[in-house]
């Protein structure tokens, strides 16, 4: 398989002379048709009906010239990385927290962080950020708004990240966790000691995606009042009627930034490769919302090798994308179909077993688990070979 | 205590909390169609053998990736209708309704487009080989063969560009929408500031109870309908 993205090298064989041919023409008609639209735009642009010509220098010279980079821009831009920089830092403490501790063996622990962290990836940052602004501000607090933006972007991006390092742990190939079990640490110190250290190199990249996010969202802060970037663009084209102008200019700032931080996300799964055993990846895998599901596992199953020609499937080795608590890997591996039999039909015996050296609490099943169904298990476990 | 309470439960007679959430709704839904048809024809333009096409597409993707969505809105009320007079209705409140969606669906095509990316991720190449080896053309293989199978693989993806969607359904206050939630709660804790958490939790949790189904569901279609390999 080449090595490129198959998203973009999928439909087509490279072109013979008629094809080439034929994508040159079509390439013109449709830089044509581009060039049109942006022709269209323009002249919008240049006599709109009731409006006058945007394009003119009267409108762009205070957008452009010196002192509205001093007096407006710059100052904005200062407040927006602060905001964002504060945030950043803030969403990475809380994502570590929360993340380890809805990994801990301790289930009530792991339930109360579930809880609050599915709840802050919930509600939409802009609520967050309105209520905390007026709270902060009904206490007498100071640059309310500022406490208002970085916390929201706090409890939102650090419950991402949080999630991220879950899945970042809960995509390690199990043998690292066995491995460590075997040595004779305990859960929480292979958790610690090996398999966090490692999620984290893993999930670094979707972390830099992520803070992509928190550099956009510091722009919400213009709407509690928070003399952002957006916010003073906003100002300095109010005063001279020149806002479409103005919001270019801070849109070229804000797109440069993200753009570059992209960038970087982007190089990194290389960087990161030879630092963890998981799979590193640069979009941010458990995203947005209670209960995400991903489709990491469709393509990991699309481009695993198949031998002898694709005839039998080969399931990937494993994927625990955001169930990545052990108690549900067993369930999500029958789901996915990389294992035959569901491991609550397993007997009792096995299961007992099992249990025991995962240092589980073993739960009896049902009312009577040895009777039920007995020889439903036994059918089953003569009938397919072991894999 | 209990007076304290009663005066809580007249917010929901005095302020239409529910319509808000109905707002929302109608923007996600409107801004969801756009986002849509836009996403499926940037899919389209992003795998075919026209390097042009394929340039726009991903320089498009690209732009509201790395773009604020709340200039966006901004920009659609200050600088497309204020500036250039563009306008979808006389009446204010429509108007601006509509801005609000134009500016989330554009904004969400990026996403969607991307969500289908990954959907074709989730098909080996053989597919797409093995239509070209029986001649179809790029279109017939294209909505025949590779569309077809990256919506199944891309239920995941999708329904979580939804639910983003439905939080930023919230930014819609930048672009002047009034009645929806983040403006009624605004306006509410102004009026009402001794139940100020209430009122968040009323608002939050309406949210939550929003989104769980709709993860639900996509988790459930995930699973259901993507293709065995």
């Amino acid at each position: 398989m080449k090595n490129k993205d198959m998203s973009t090298q999928l439909l087509f064989d490279e072109p013979g002379p008629k094809g080439k041919r034929i994508i040159r023409v079509m390439n013109v008609i449709a830089a044509i048709l581009i060039a049109a639209v942006a022709i269209v735009v323009l002249v919008r642009l240049y006599n709109p009906p009731q409006g006058e010509n945007q394009l003119s220098w009267q409108l762009w010279k205070p957008a452009l010239d010196l002192e509205a980079w001093t007096d407006f821009y710059l100052p904005g831009l200062g407040l927006t990385l602060g905001a964002a920089l504060a945030g950043i830092v803030g969403s990475l403490i809380f994502g570590l927290v929360f993340g380890i501790l809805r990994l801990l063996p301790n289930p009530y622990i792991r339930f109360i962080a579930a809880i609050i962290v599915e709840f802050c990836r919930a509600v939409p940052v802009l609520i967050m950020m309105v209520f905390f602004w007026r709270w902060f501000a009904g206490m007498g607090i100071q640059h309310s708004s500022y406490y208002a933006v970085v916390l929201a972007l706090i409890l939102y991006n650090g419950s991402v990240i949080a999630e991220l390092v879950r899945s970042g742990v809960g995509n390690l190939p199990k043998g690292q966790r066995e491995a460590s079990l075997a040595l004779g640490l305990t859960r929480t110190e292979s958790l610690m000691q090996v398999e966090v250290p490692q999620a984290i190199f893993a999930m670094m990249p979707a972390t830099v995606t992520q803070l992509v996010v928190a550099l956009k969202d510091t722009a919400l802060g213009s709407i509690i009042l928070y003399t952002d970037l957006l916010q003073e663009s906003r100002r300095l084209g109010s005063m001279y009627f020149n806002i479409l102008q103005t919001l270019a200019v801070s849109a070229v700032i804000y797109f440069v930034i993200c753009w570059i931080a992209s960038r970087i996300a982007e190089a990194m799964p290389a960087w990161m490769a030879n630092r963890t055993s998981g799979p590193v990846e640069e979009e941010v895998v458990p995203p947005i919302a209670v209960m995400d599901a991903t489709n990491r596992n469709q393509i990991k199953a699309a481009k695993t090798p198949r031998p002898f020609g694709g005839a039998e499937p080969v399931y990937p080795d494993h994927f625990h994308g955001s169930h990545a608590h052990h108690e549900n890997w067993t369930h999500h591996h029958y789901i996915e179909q990389q294992e035959l039999e569901h491991p609550h039909d397993y007997p009792q015996e096995i299961r007992n077993e099992i249990m025991k050296t995962m240092h589980l609490r073993v739960k009896p099943r049902g009312n009577n688990p040895q009777s039920g169904s007995g020889d439903k298990k036994s059918e089953k476990g003569s009938g397919e070979p072991q894999k | 205590m209990t007076q304290n309470f009663n005066e809580f439960l007249q917010l929901f007679q005095q302020y239409d909390i529910l319509g808000a959430f109905w707002v929302n709704i109608e923007l996600t839904f409107w801004a969801a169609v756009i986002a849509v048809v836009l996403g499926v024809i940037l899919i389209m333009m992003r795998i075919s053998p026209i390097s042009s096409l394929r340039g726009f597409a991903a320089g498009y993707c690209e732009f509201f990736k790395n773009m604020p969505l709340t200039i966006i809105m901004v920009f659609m009320v200050l600088g497309i209708f204020g500036q250039l007079k563009i306008s979808f209705s006389d009446t204010f409140t429509i108007n601006f309704f509509w801005l609000a969606v134009t500016g989330l669906g554009v904004y969400t095509a990026a996403f969607v487009c991307e969500s289908l990316r990954s959907g074709i991720n989730t098909i080996p190449v053989g597919q797409a080989e093995a239509s070209r080896a029986l001649g179809l053309s790029f279109m017939q293989s294209a909505t025949q063969i590779i569309l077809p199978q990256a919506i199944r693989g891309a239920v995941a993806p999708l329904g979580n560009t939804l639910i983003a969607l439905l939080k930023n359904s919230t930014v819609a206050a930048a672009a002047s929408v009034a009645t929806e939630t983040s403006s009624l709660m605004s306006t509410m804790i102004e009026f009402h500031s001794e139940h100020i958490i209430g009122i968040f939790l009323i608002f939050a949790i309406g949210y939550v109870i929003l989104i769980i189904p709709i993860g639900l569901l996509t988790t459930f279609l995930s699973n259901r309908l993507a293709v065995r390999r």
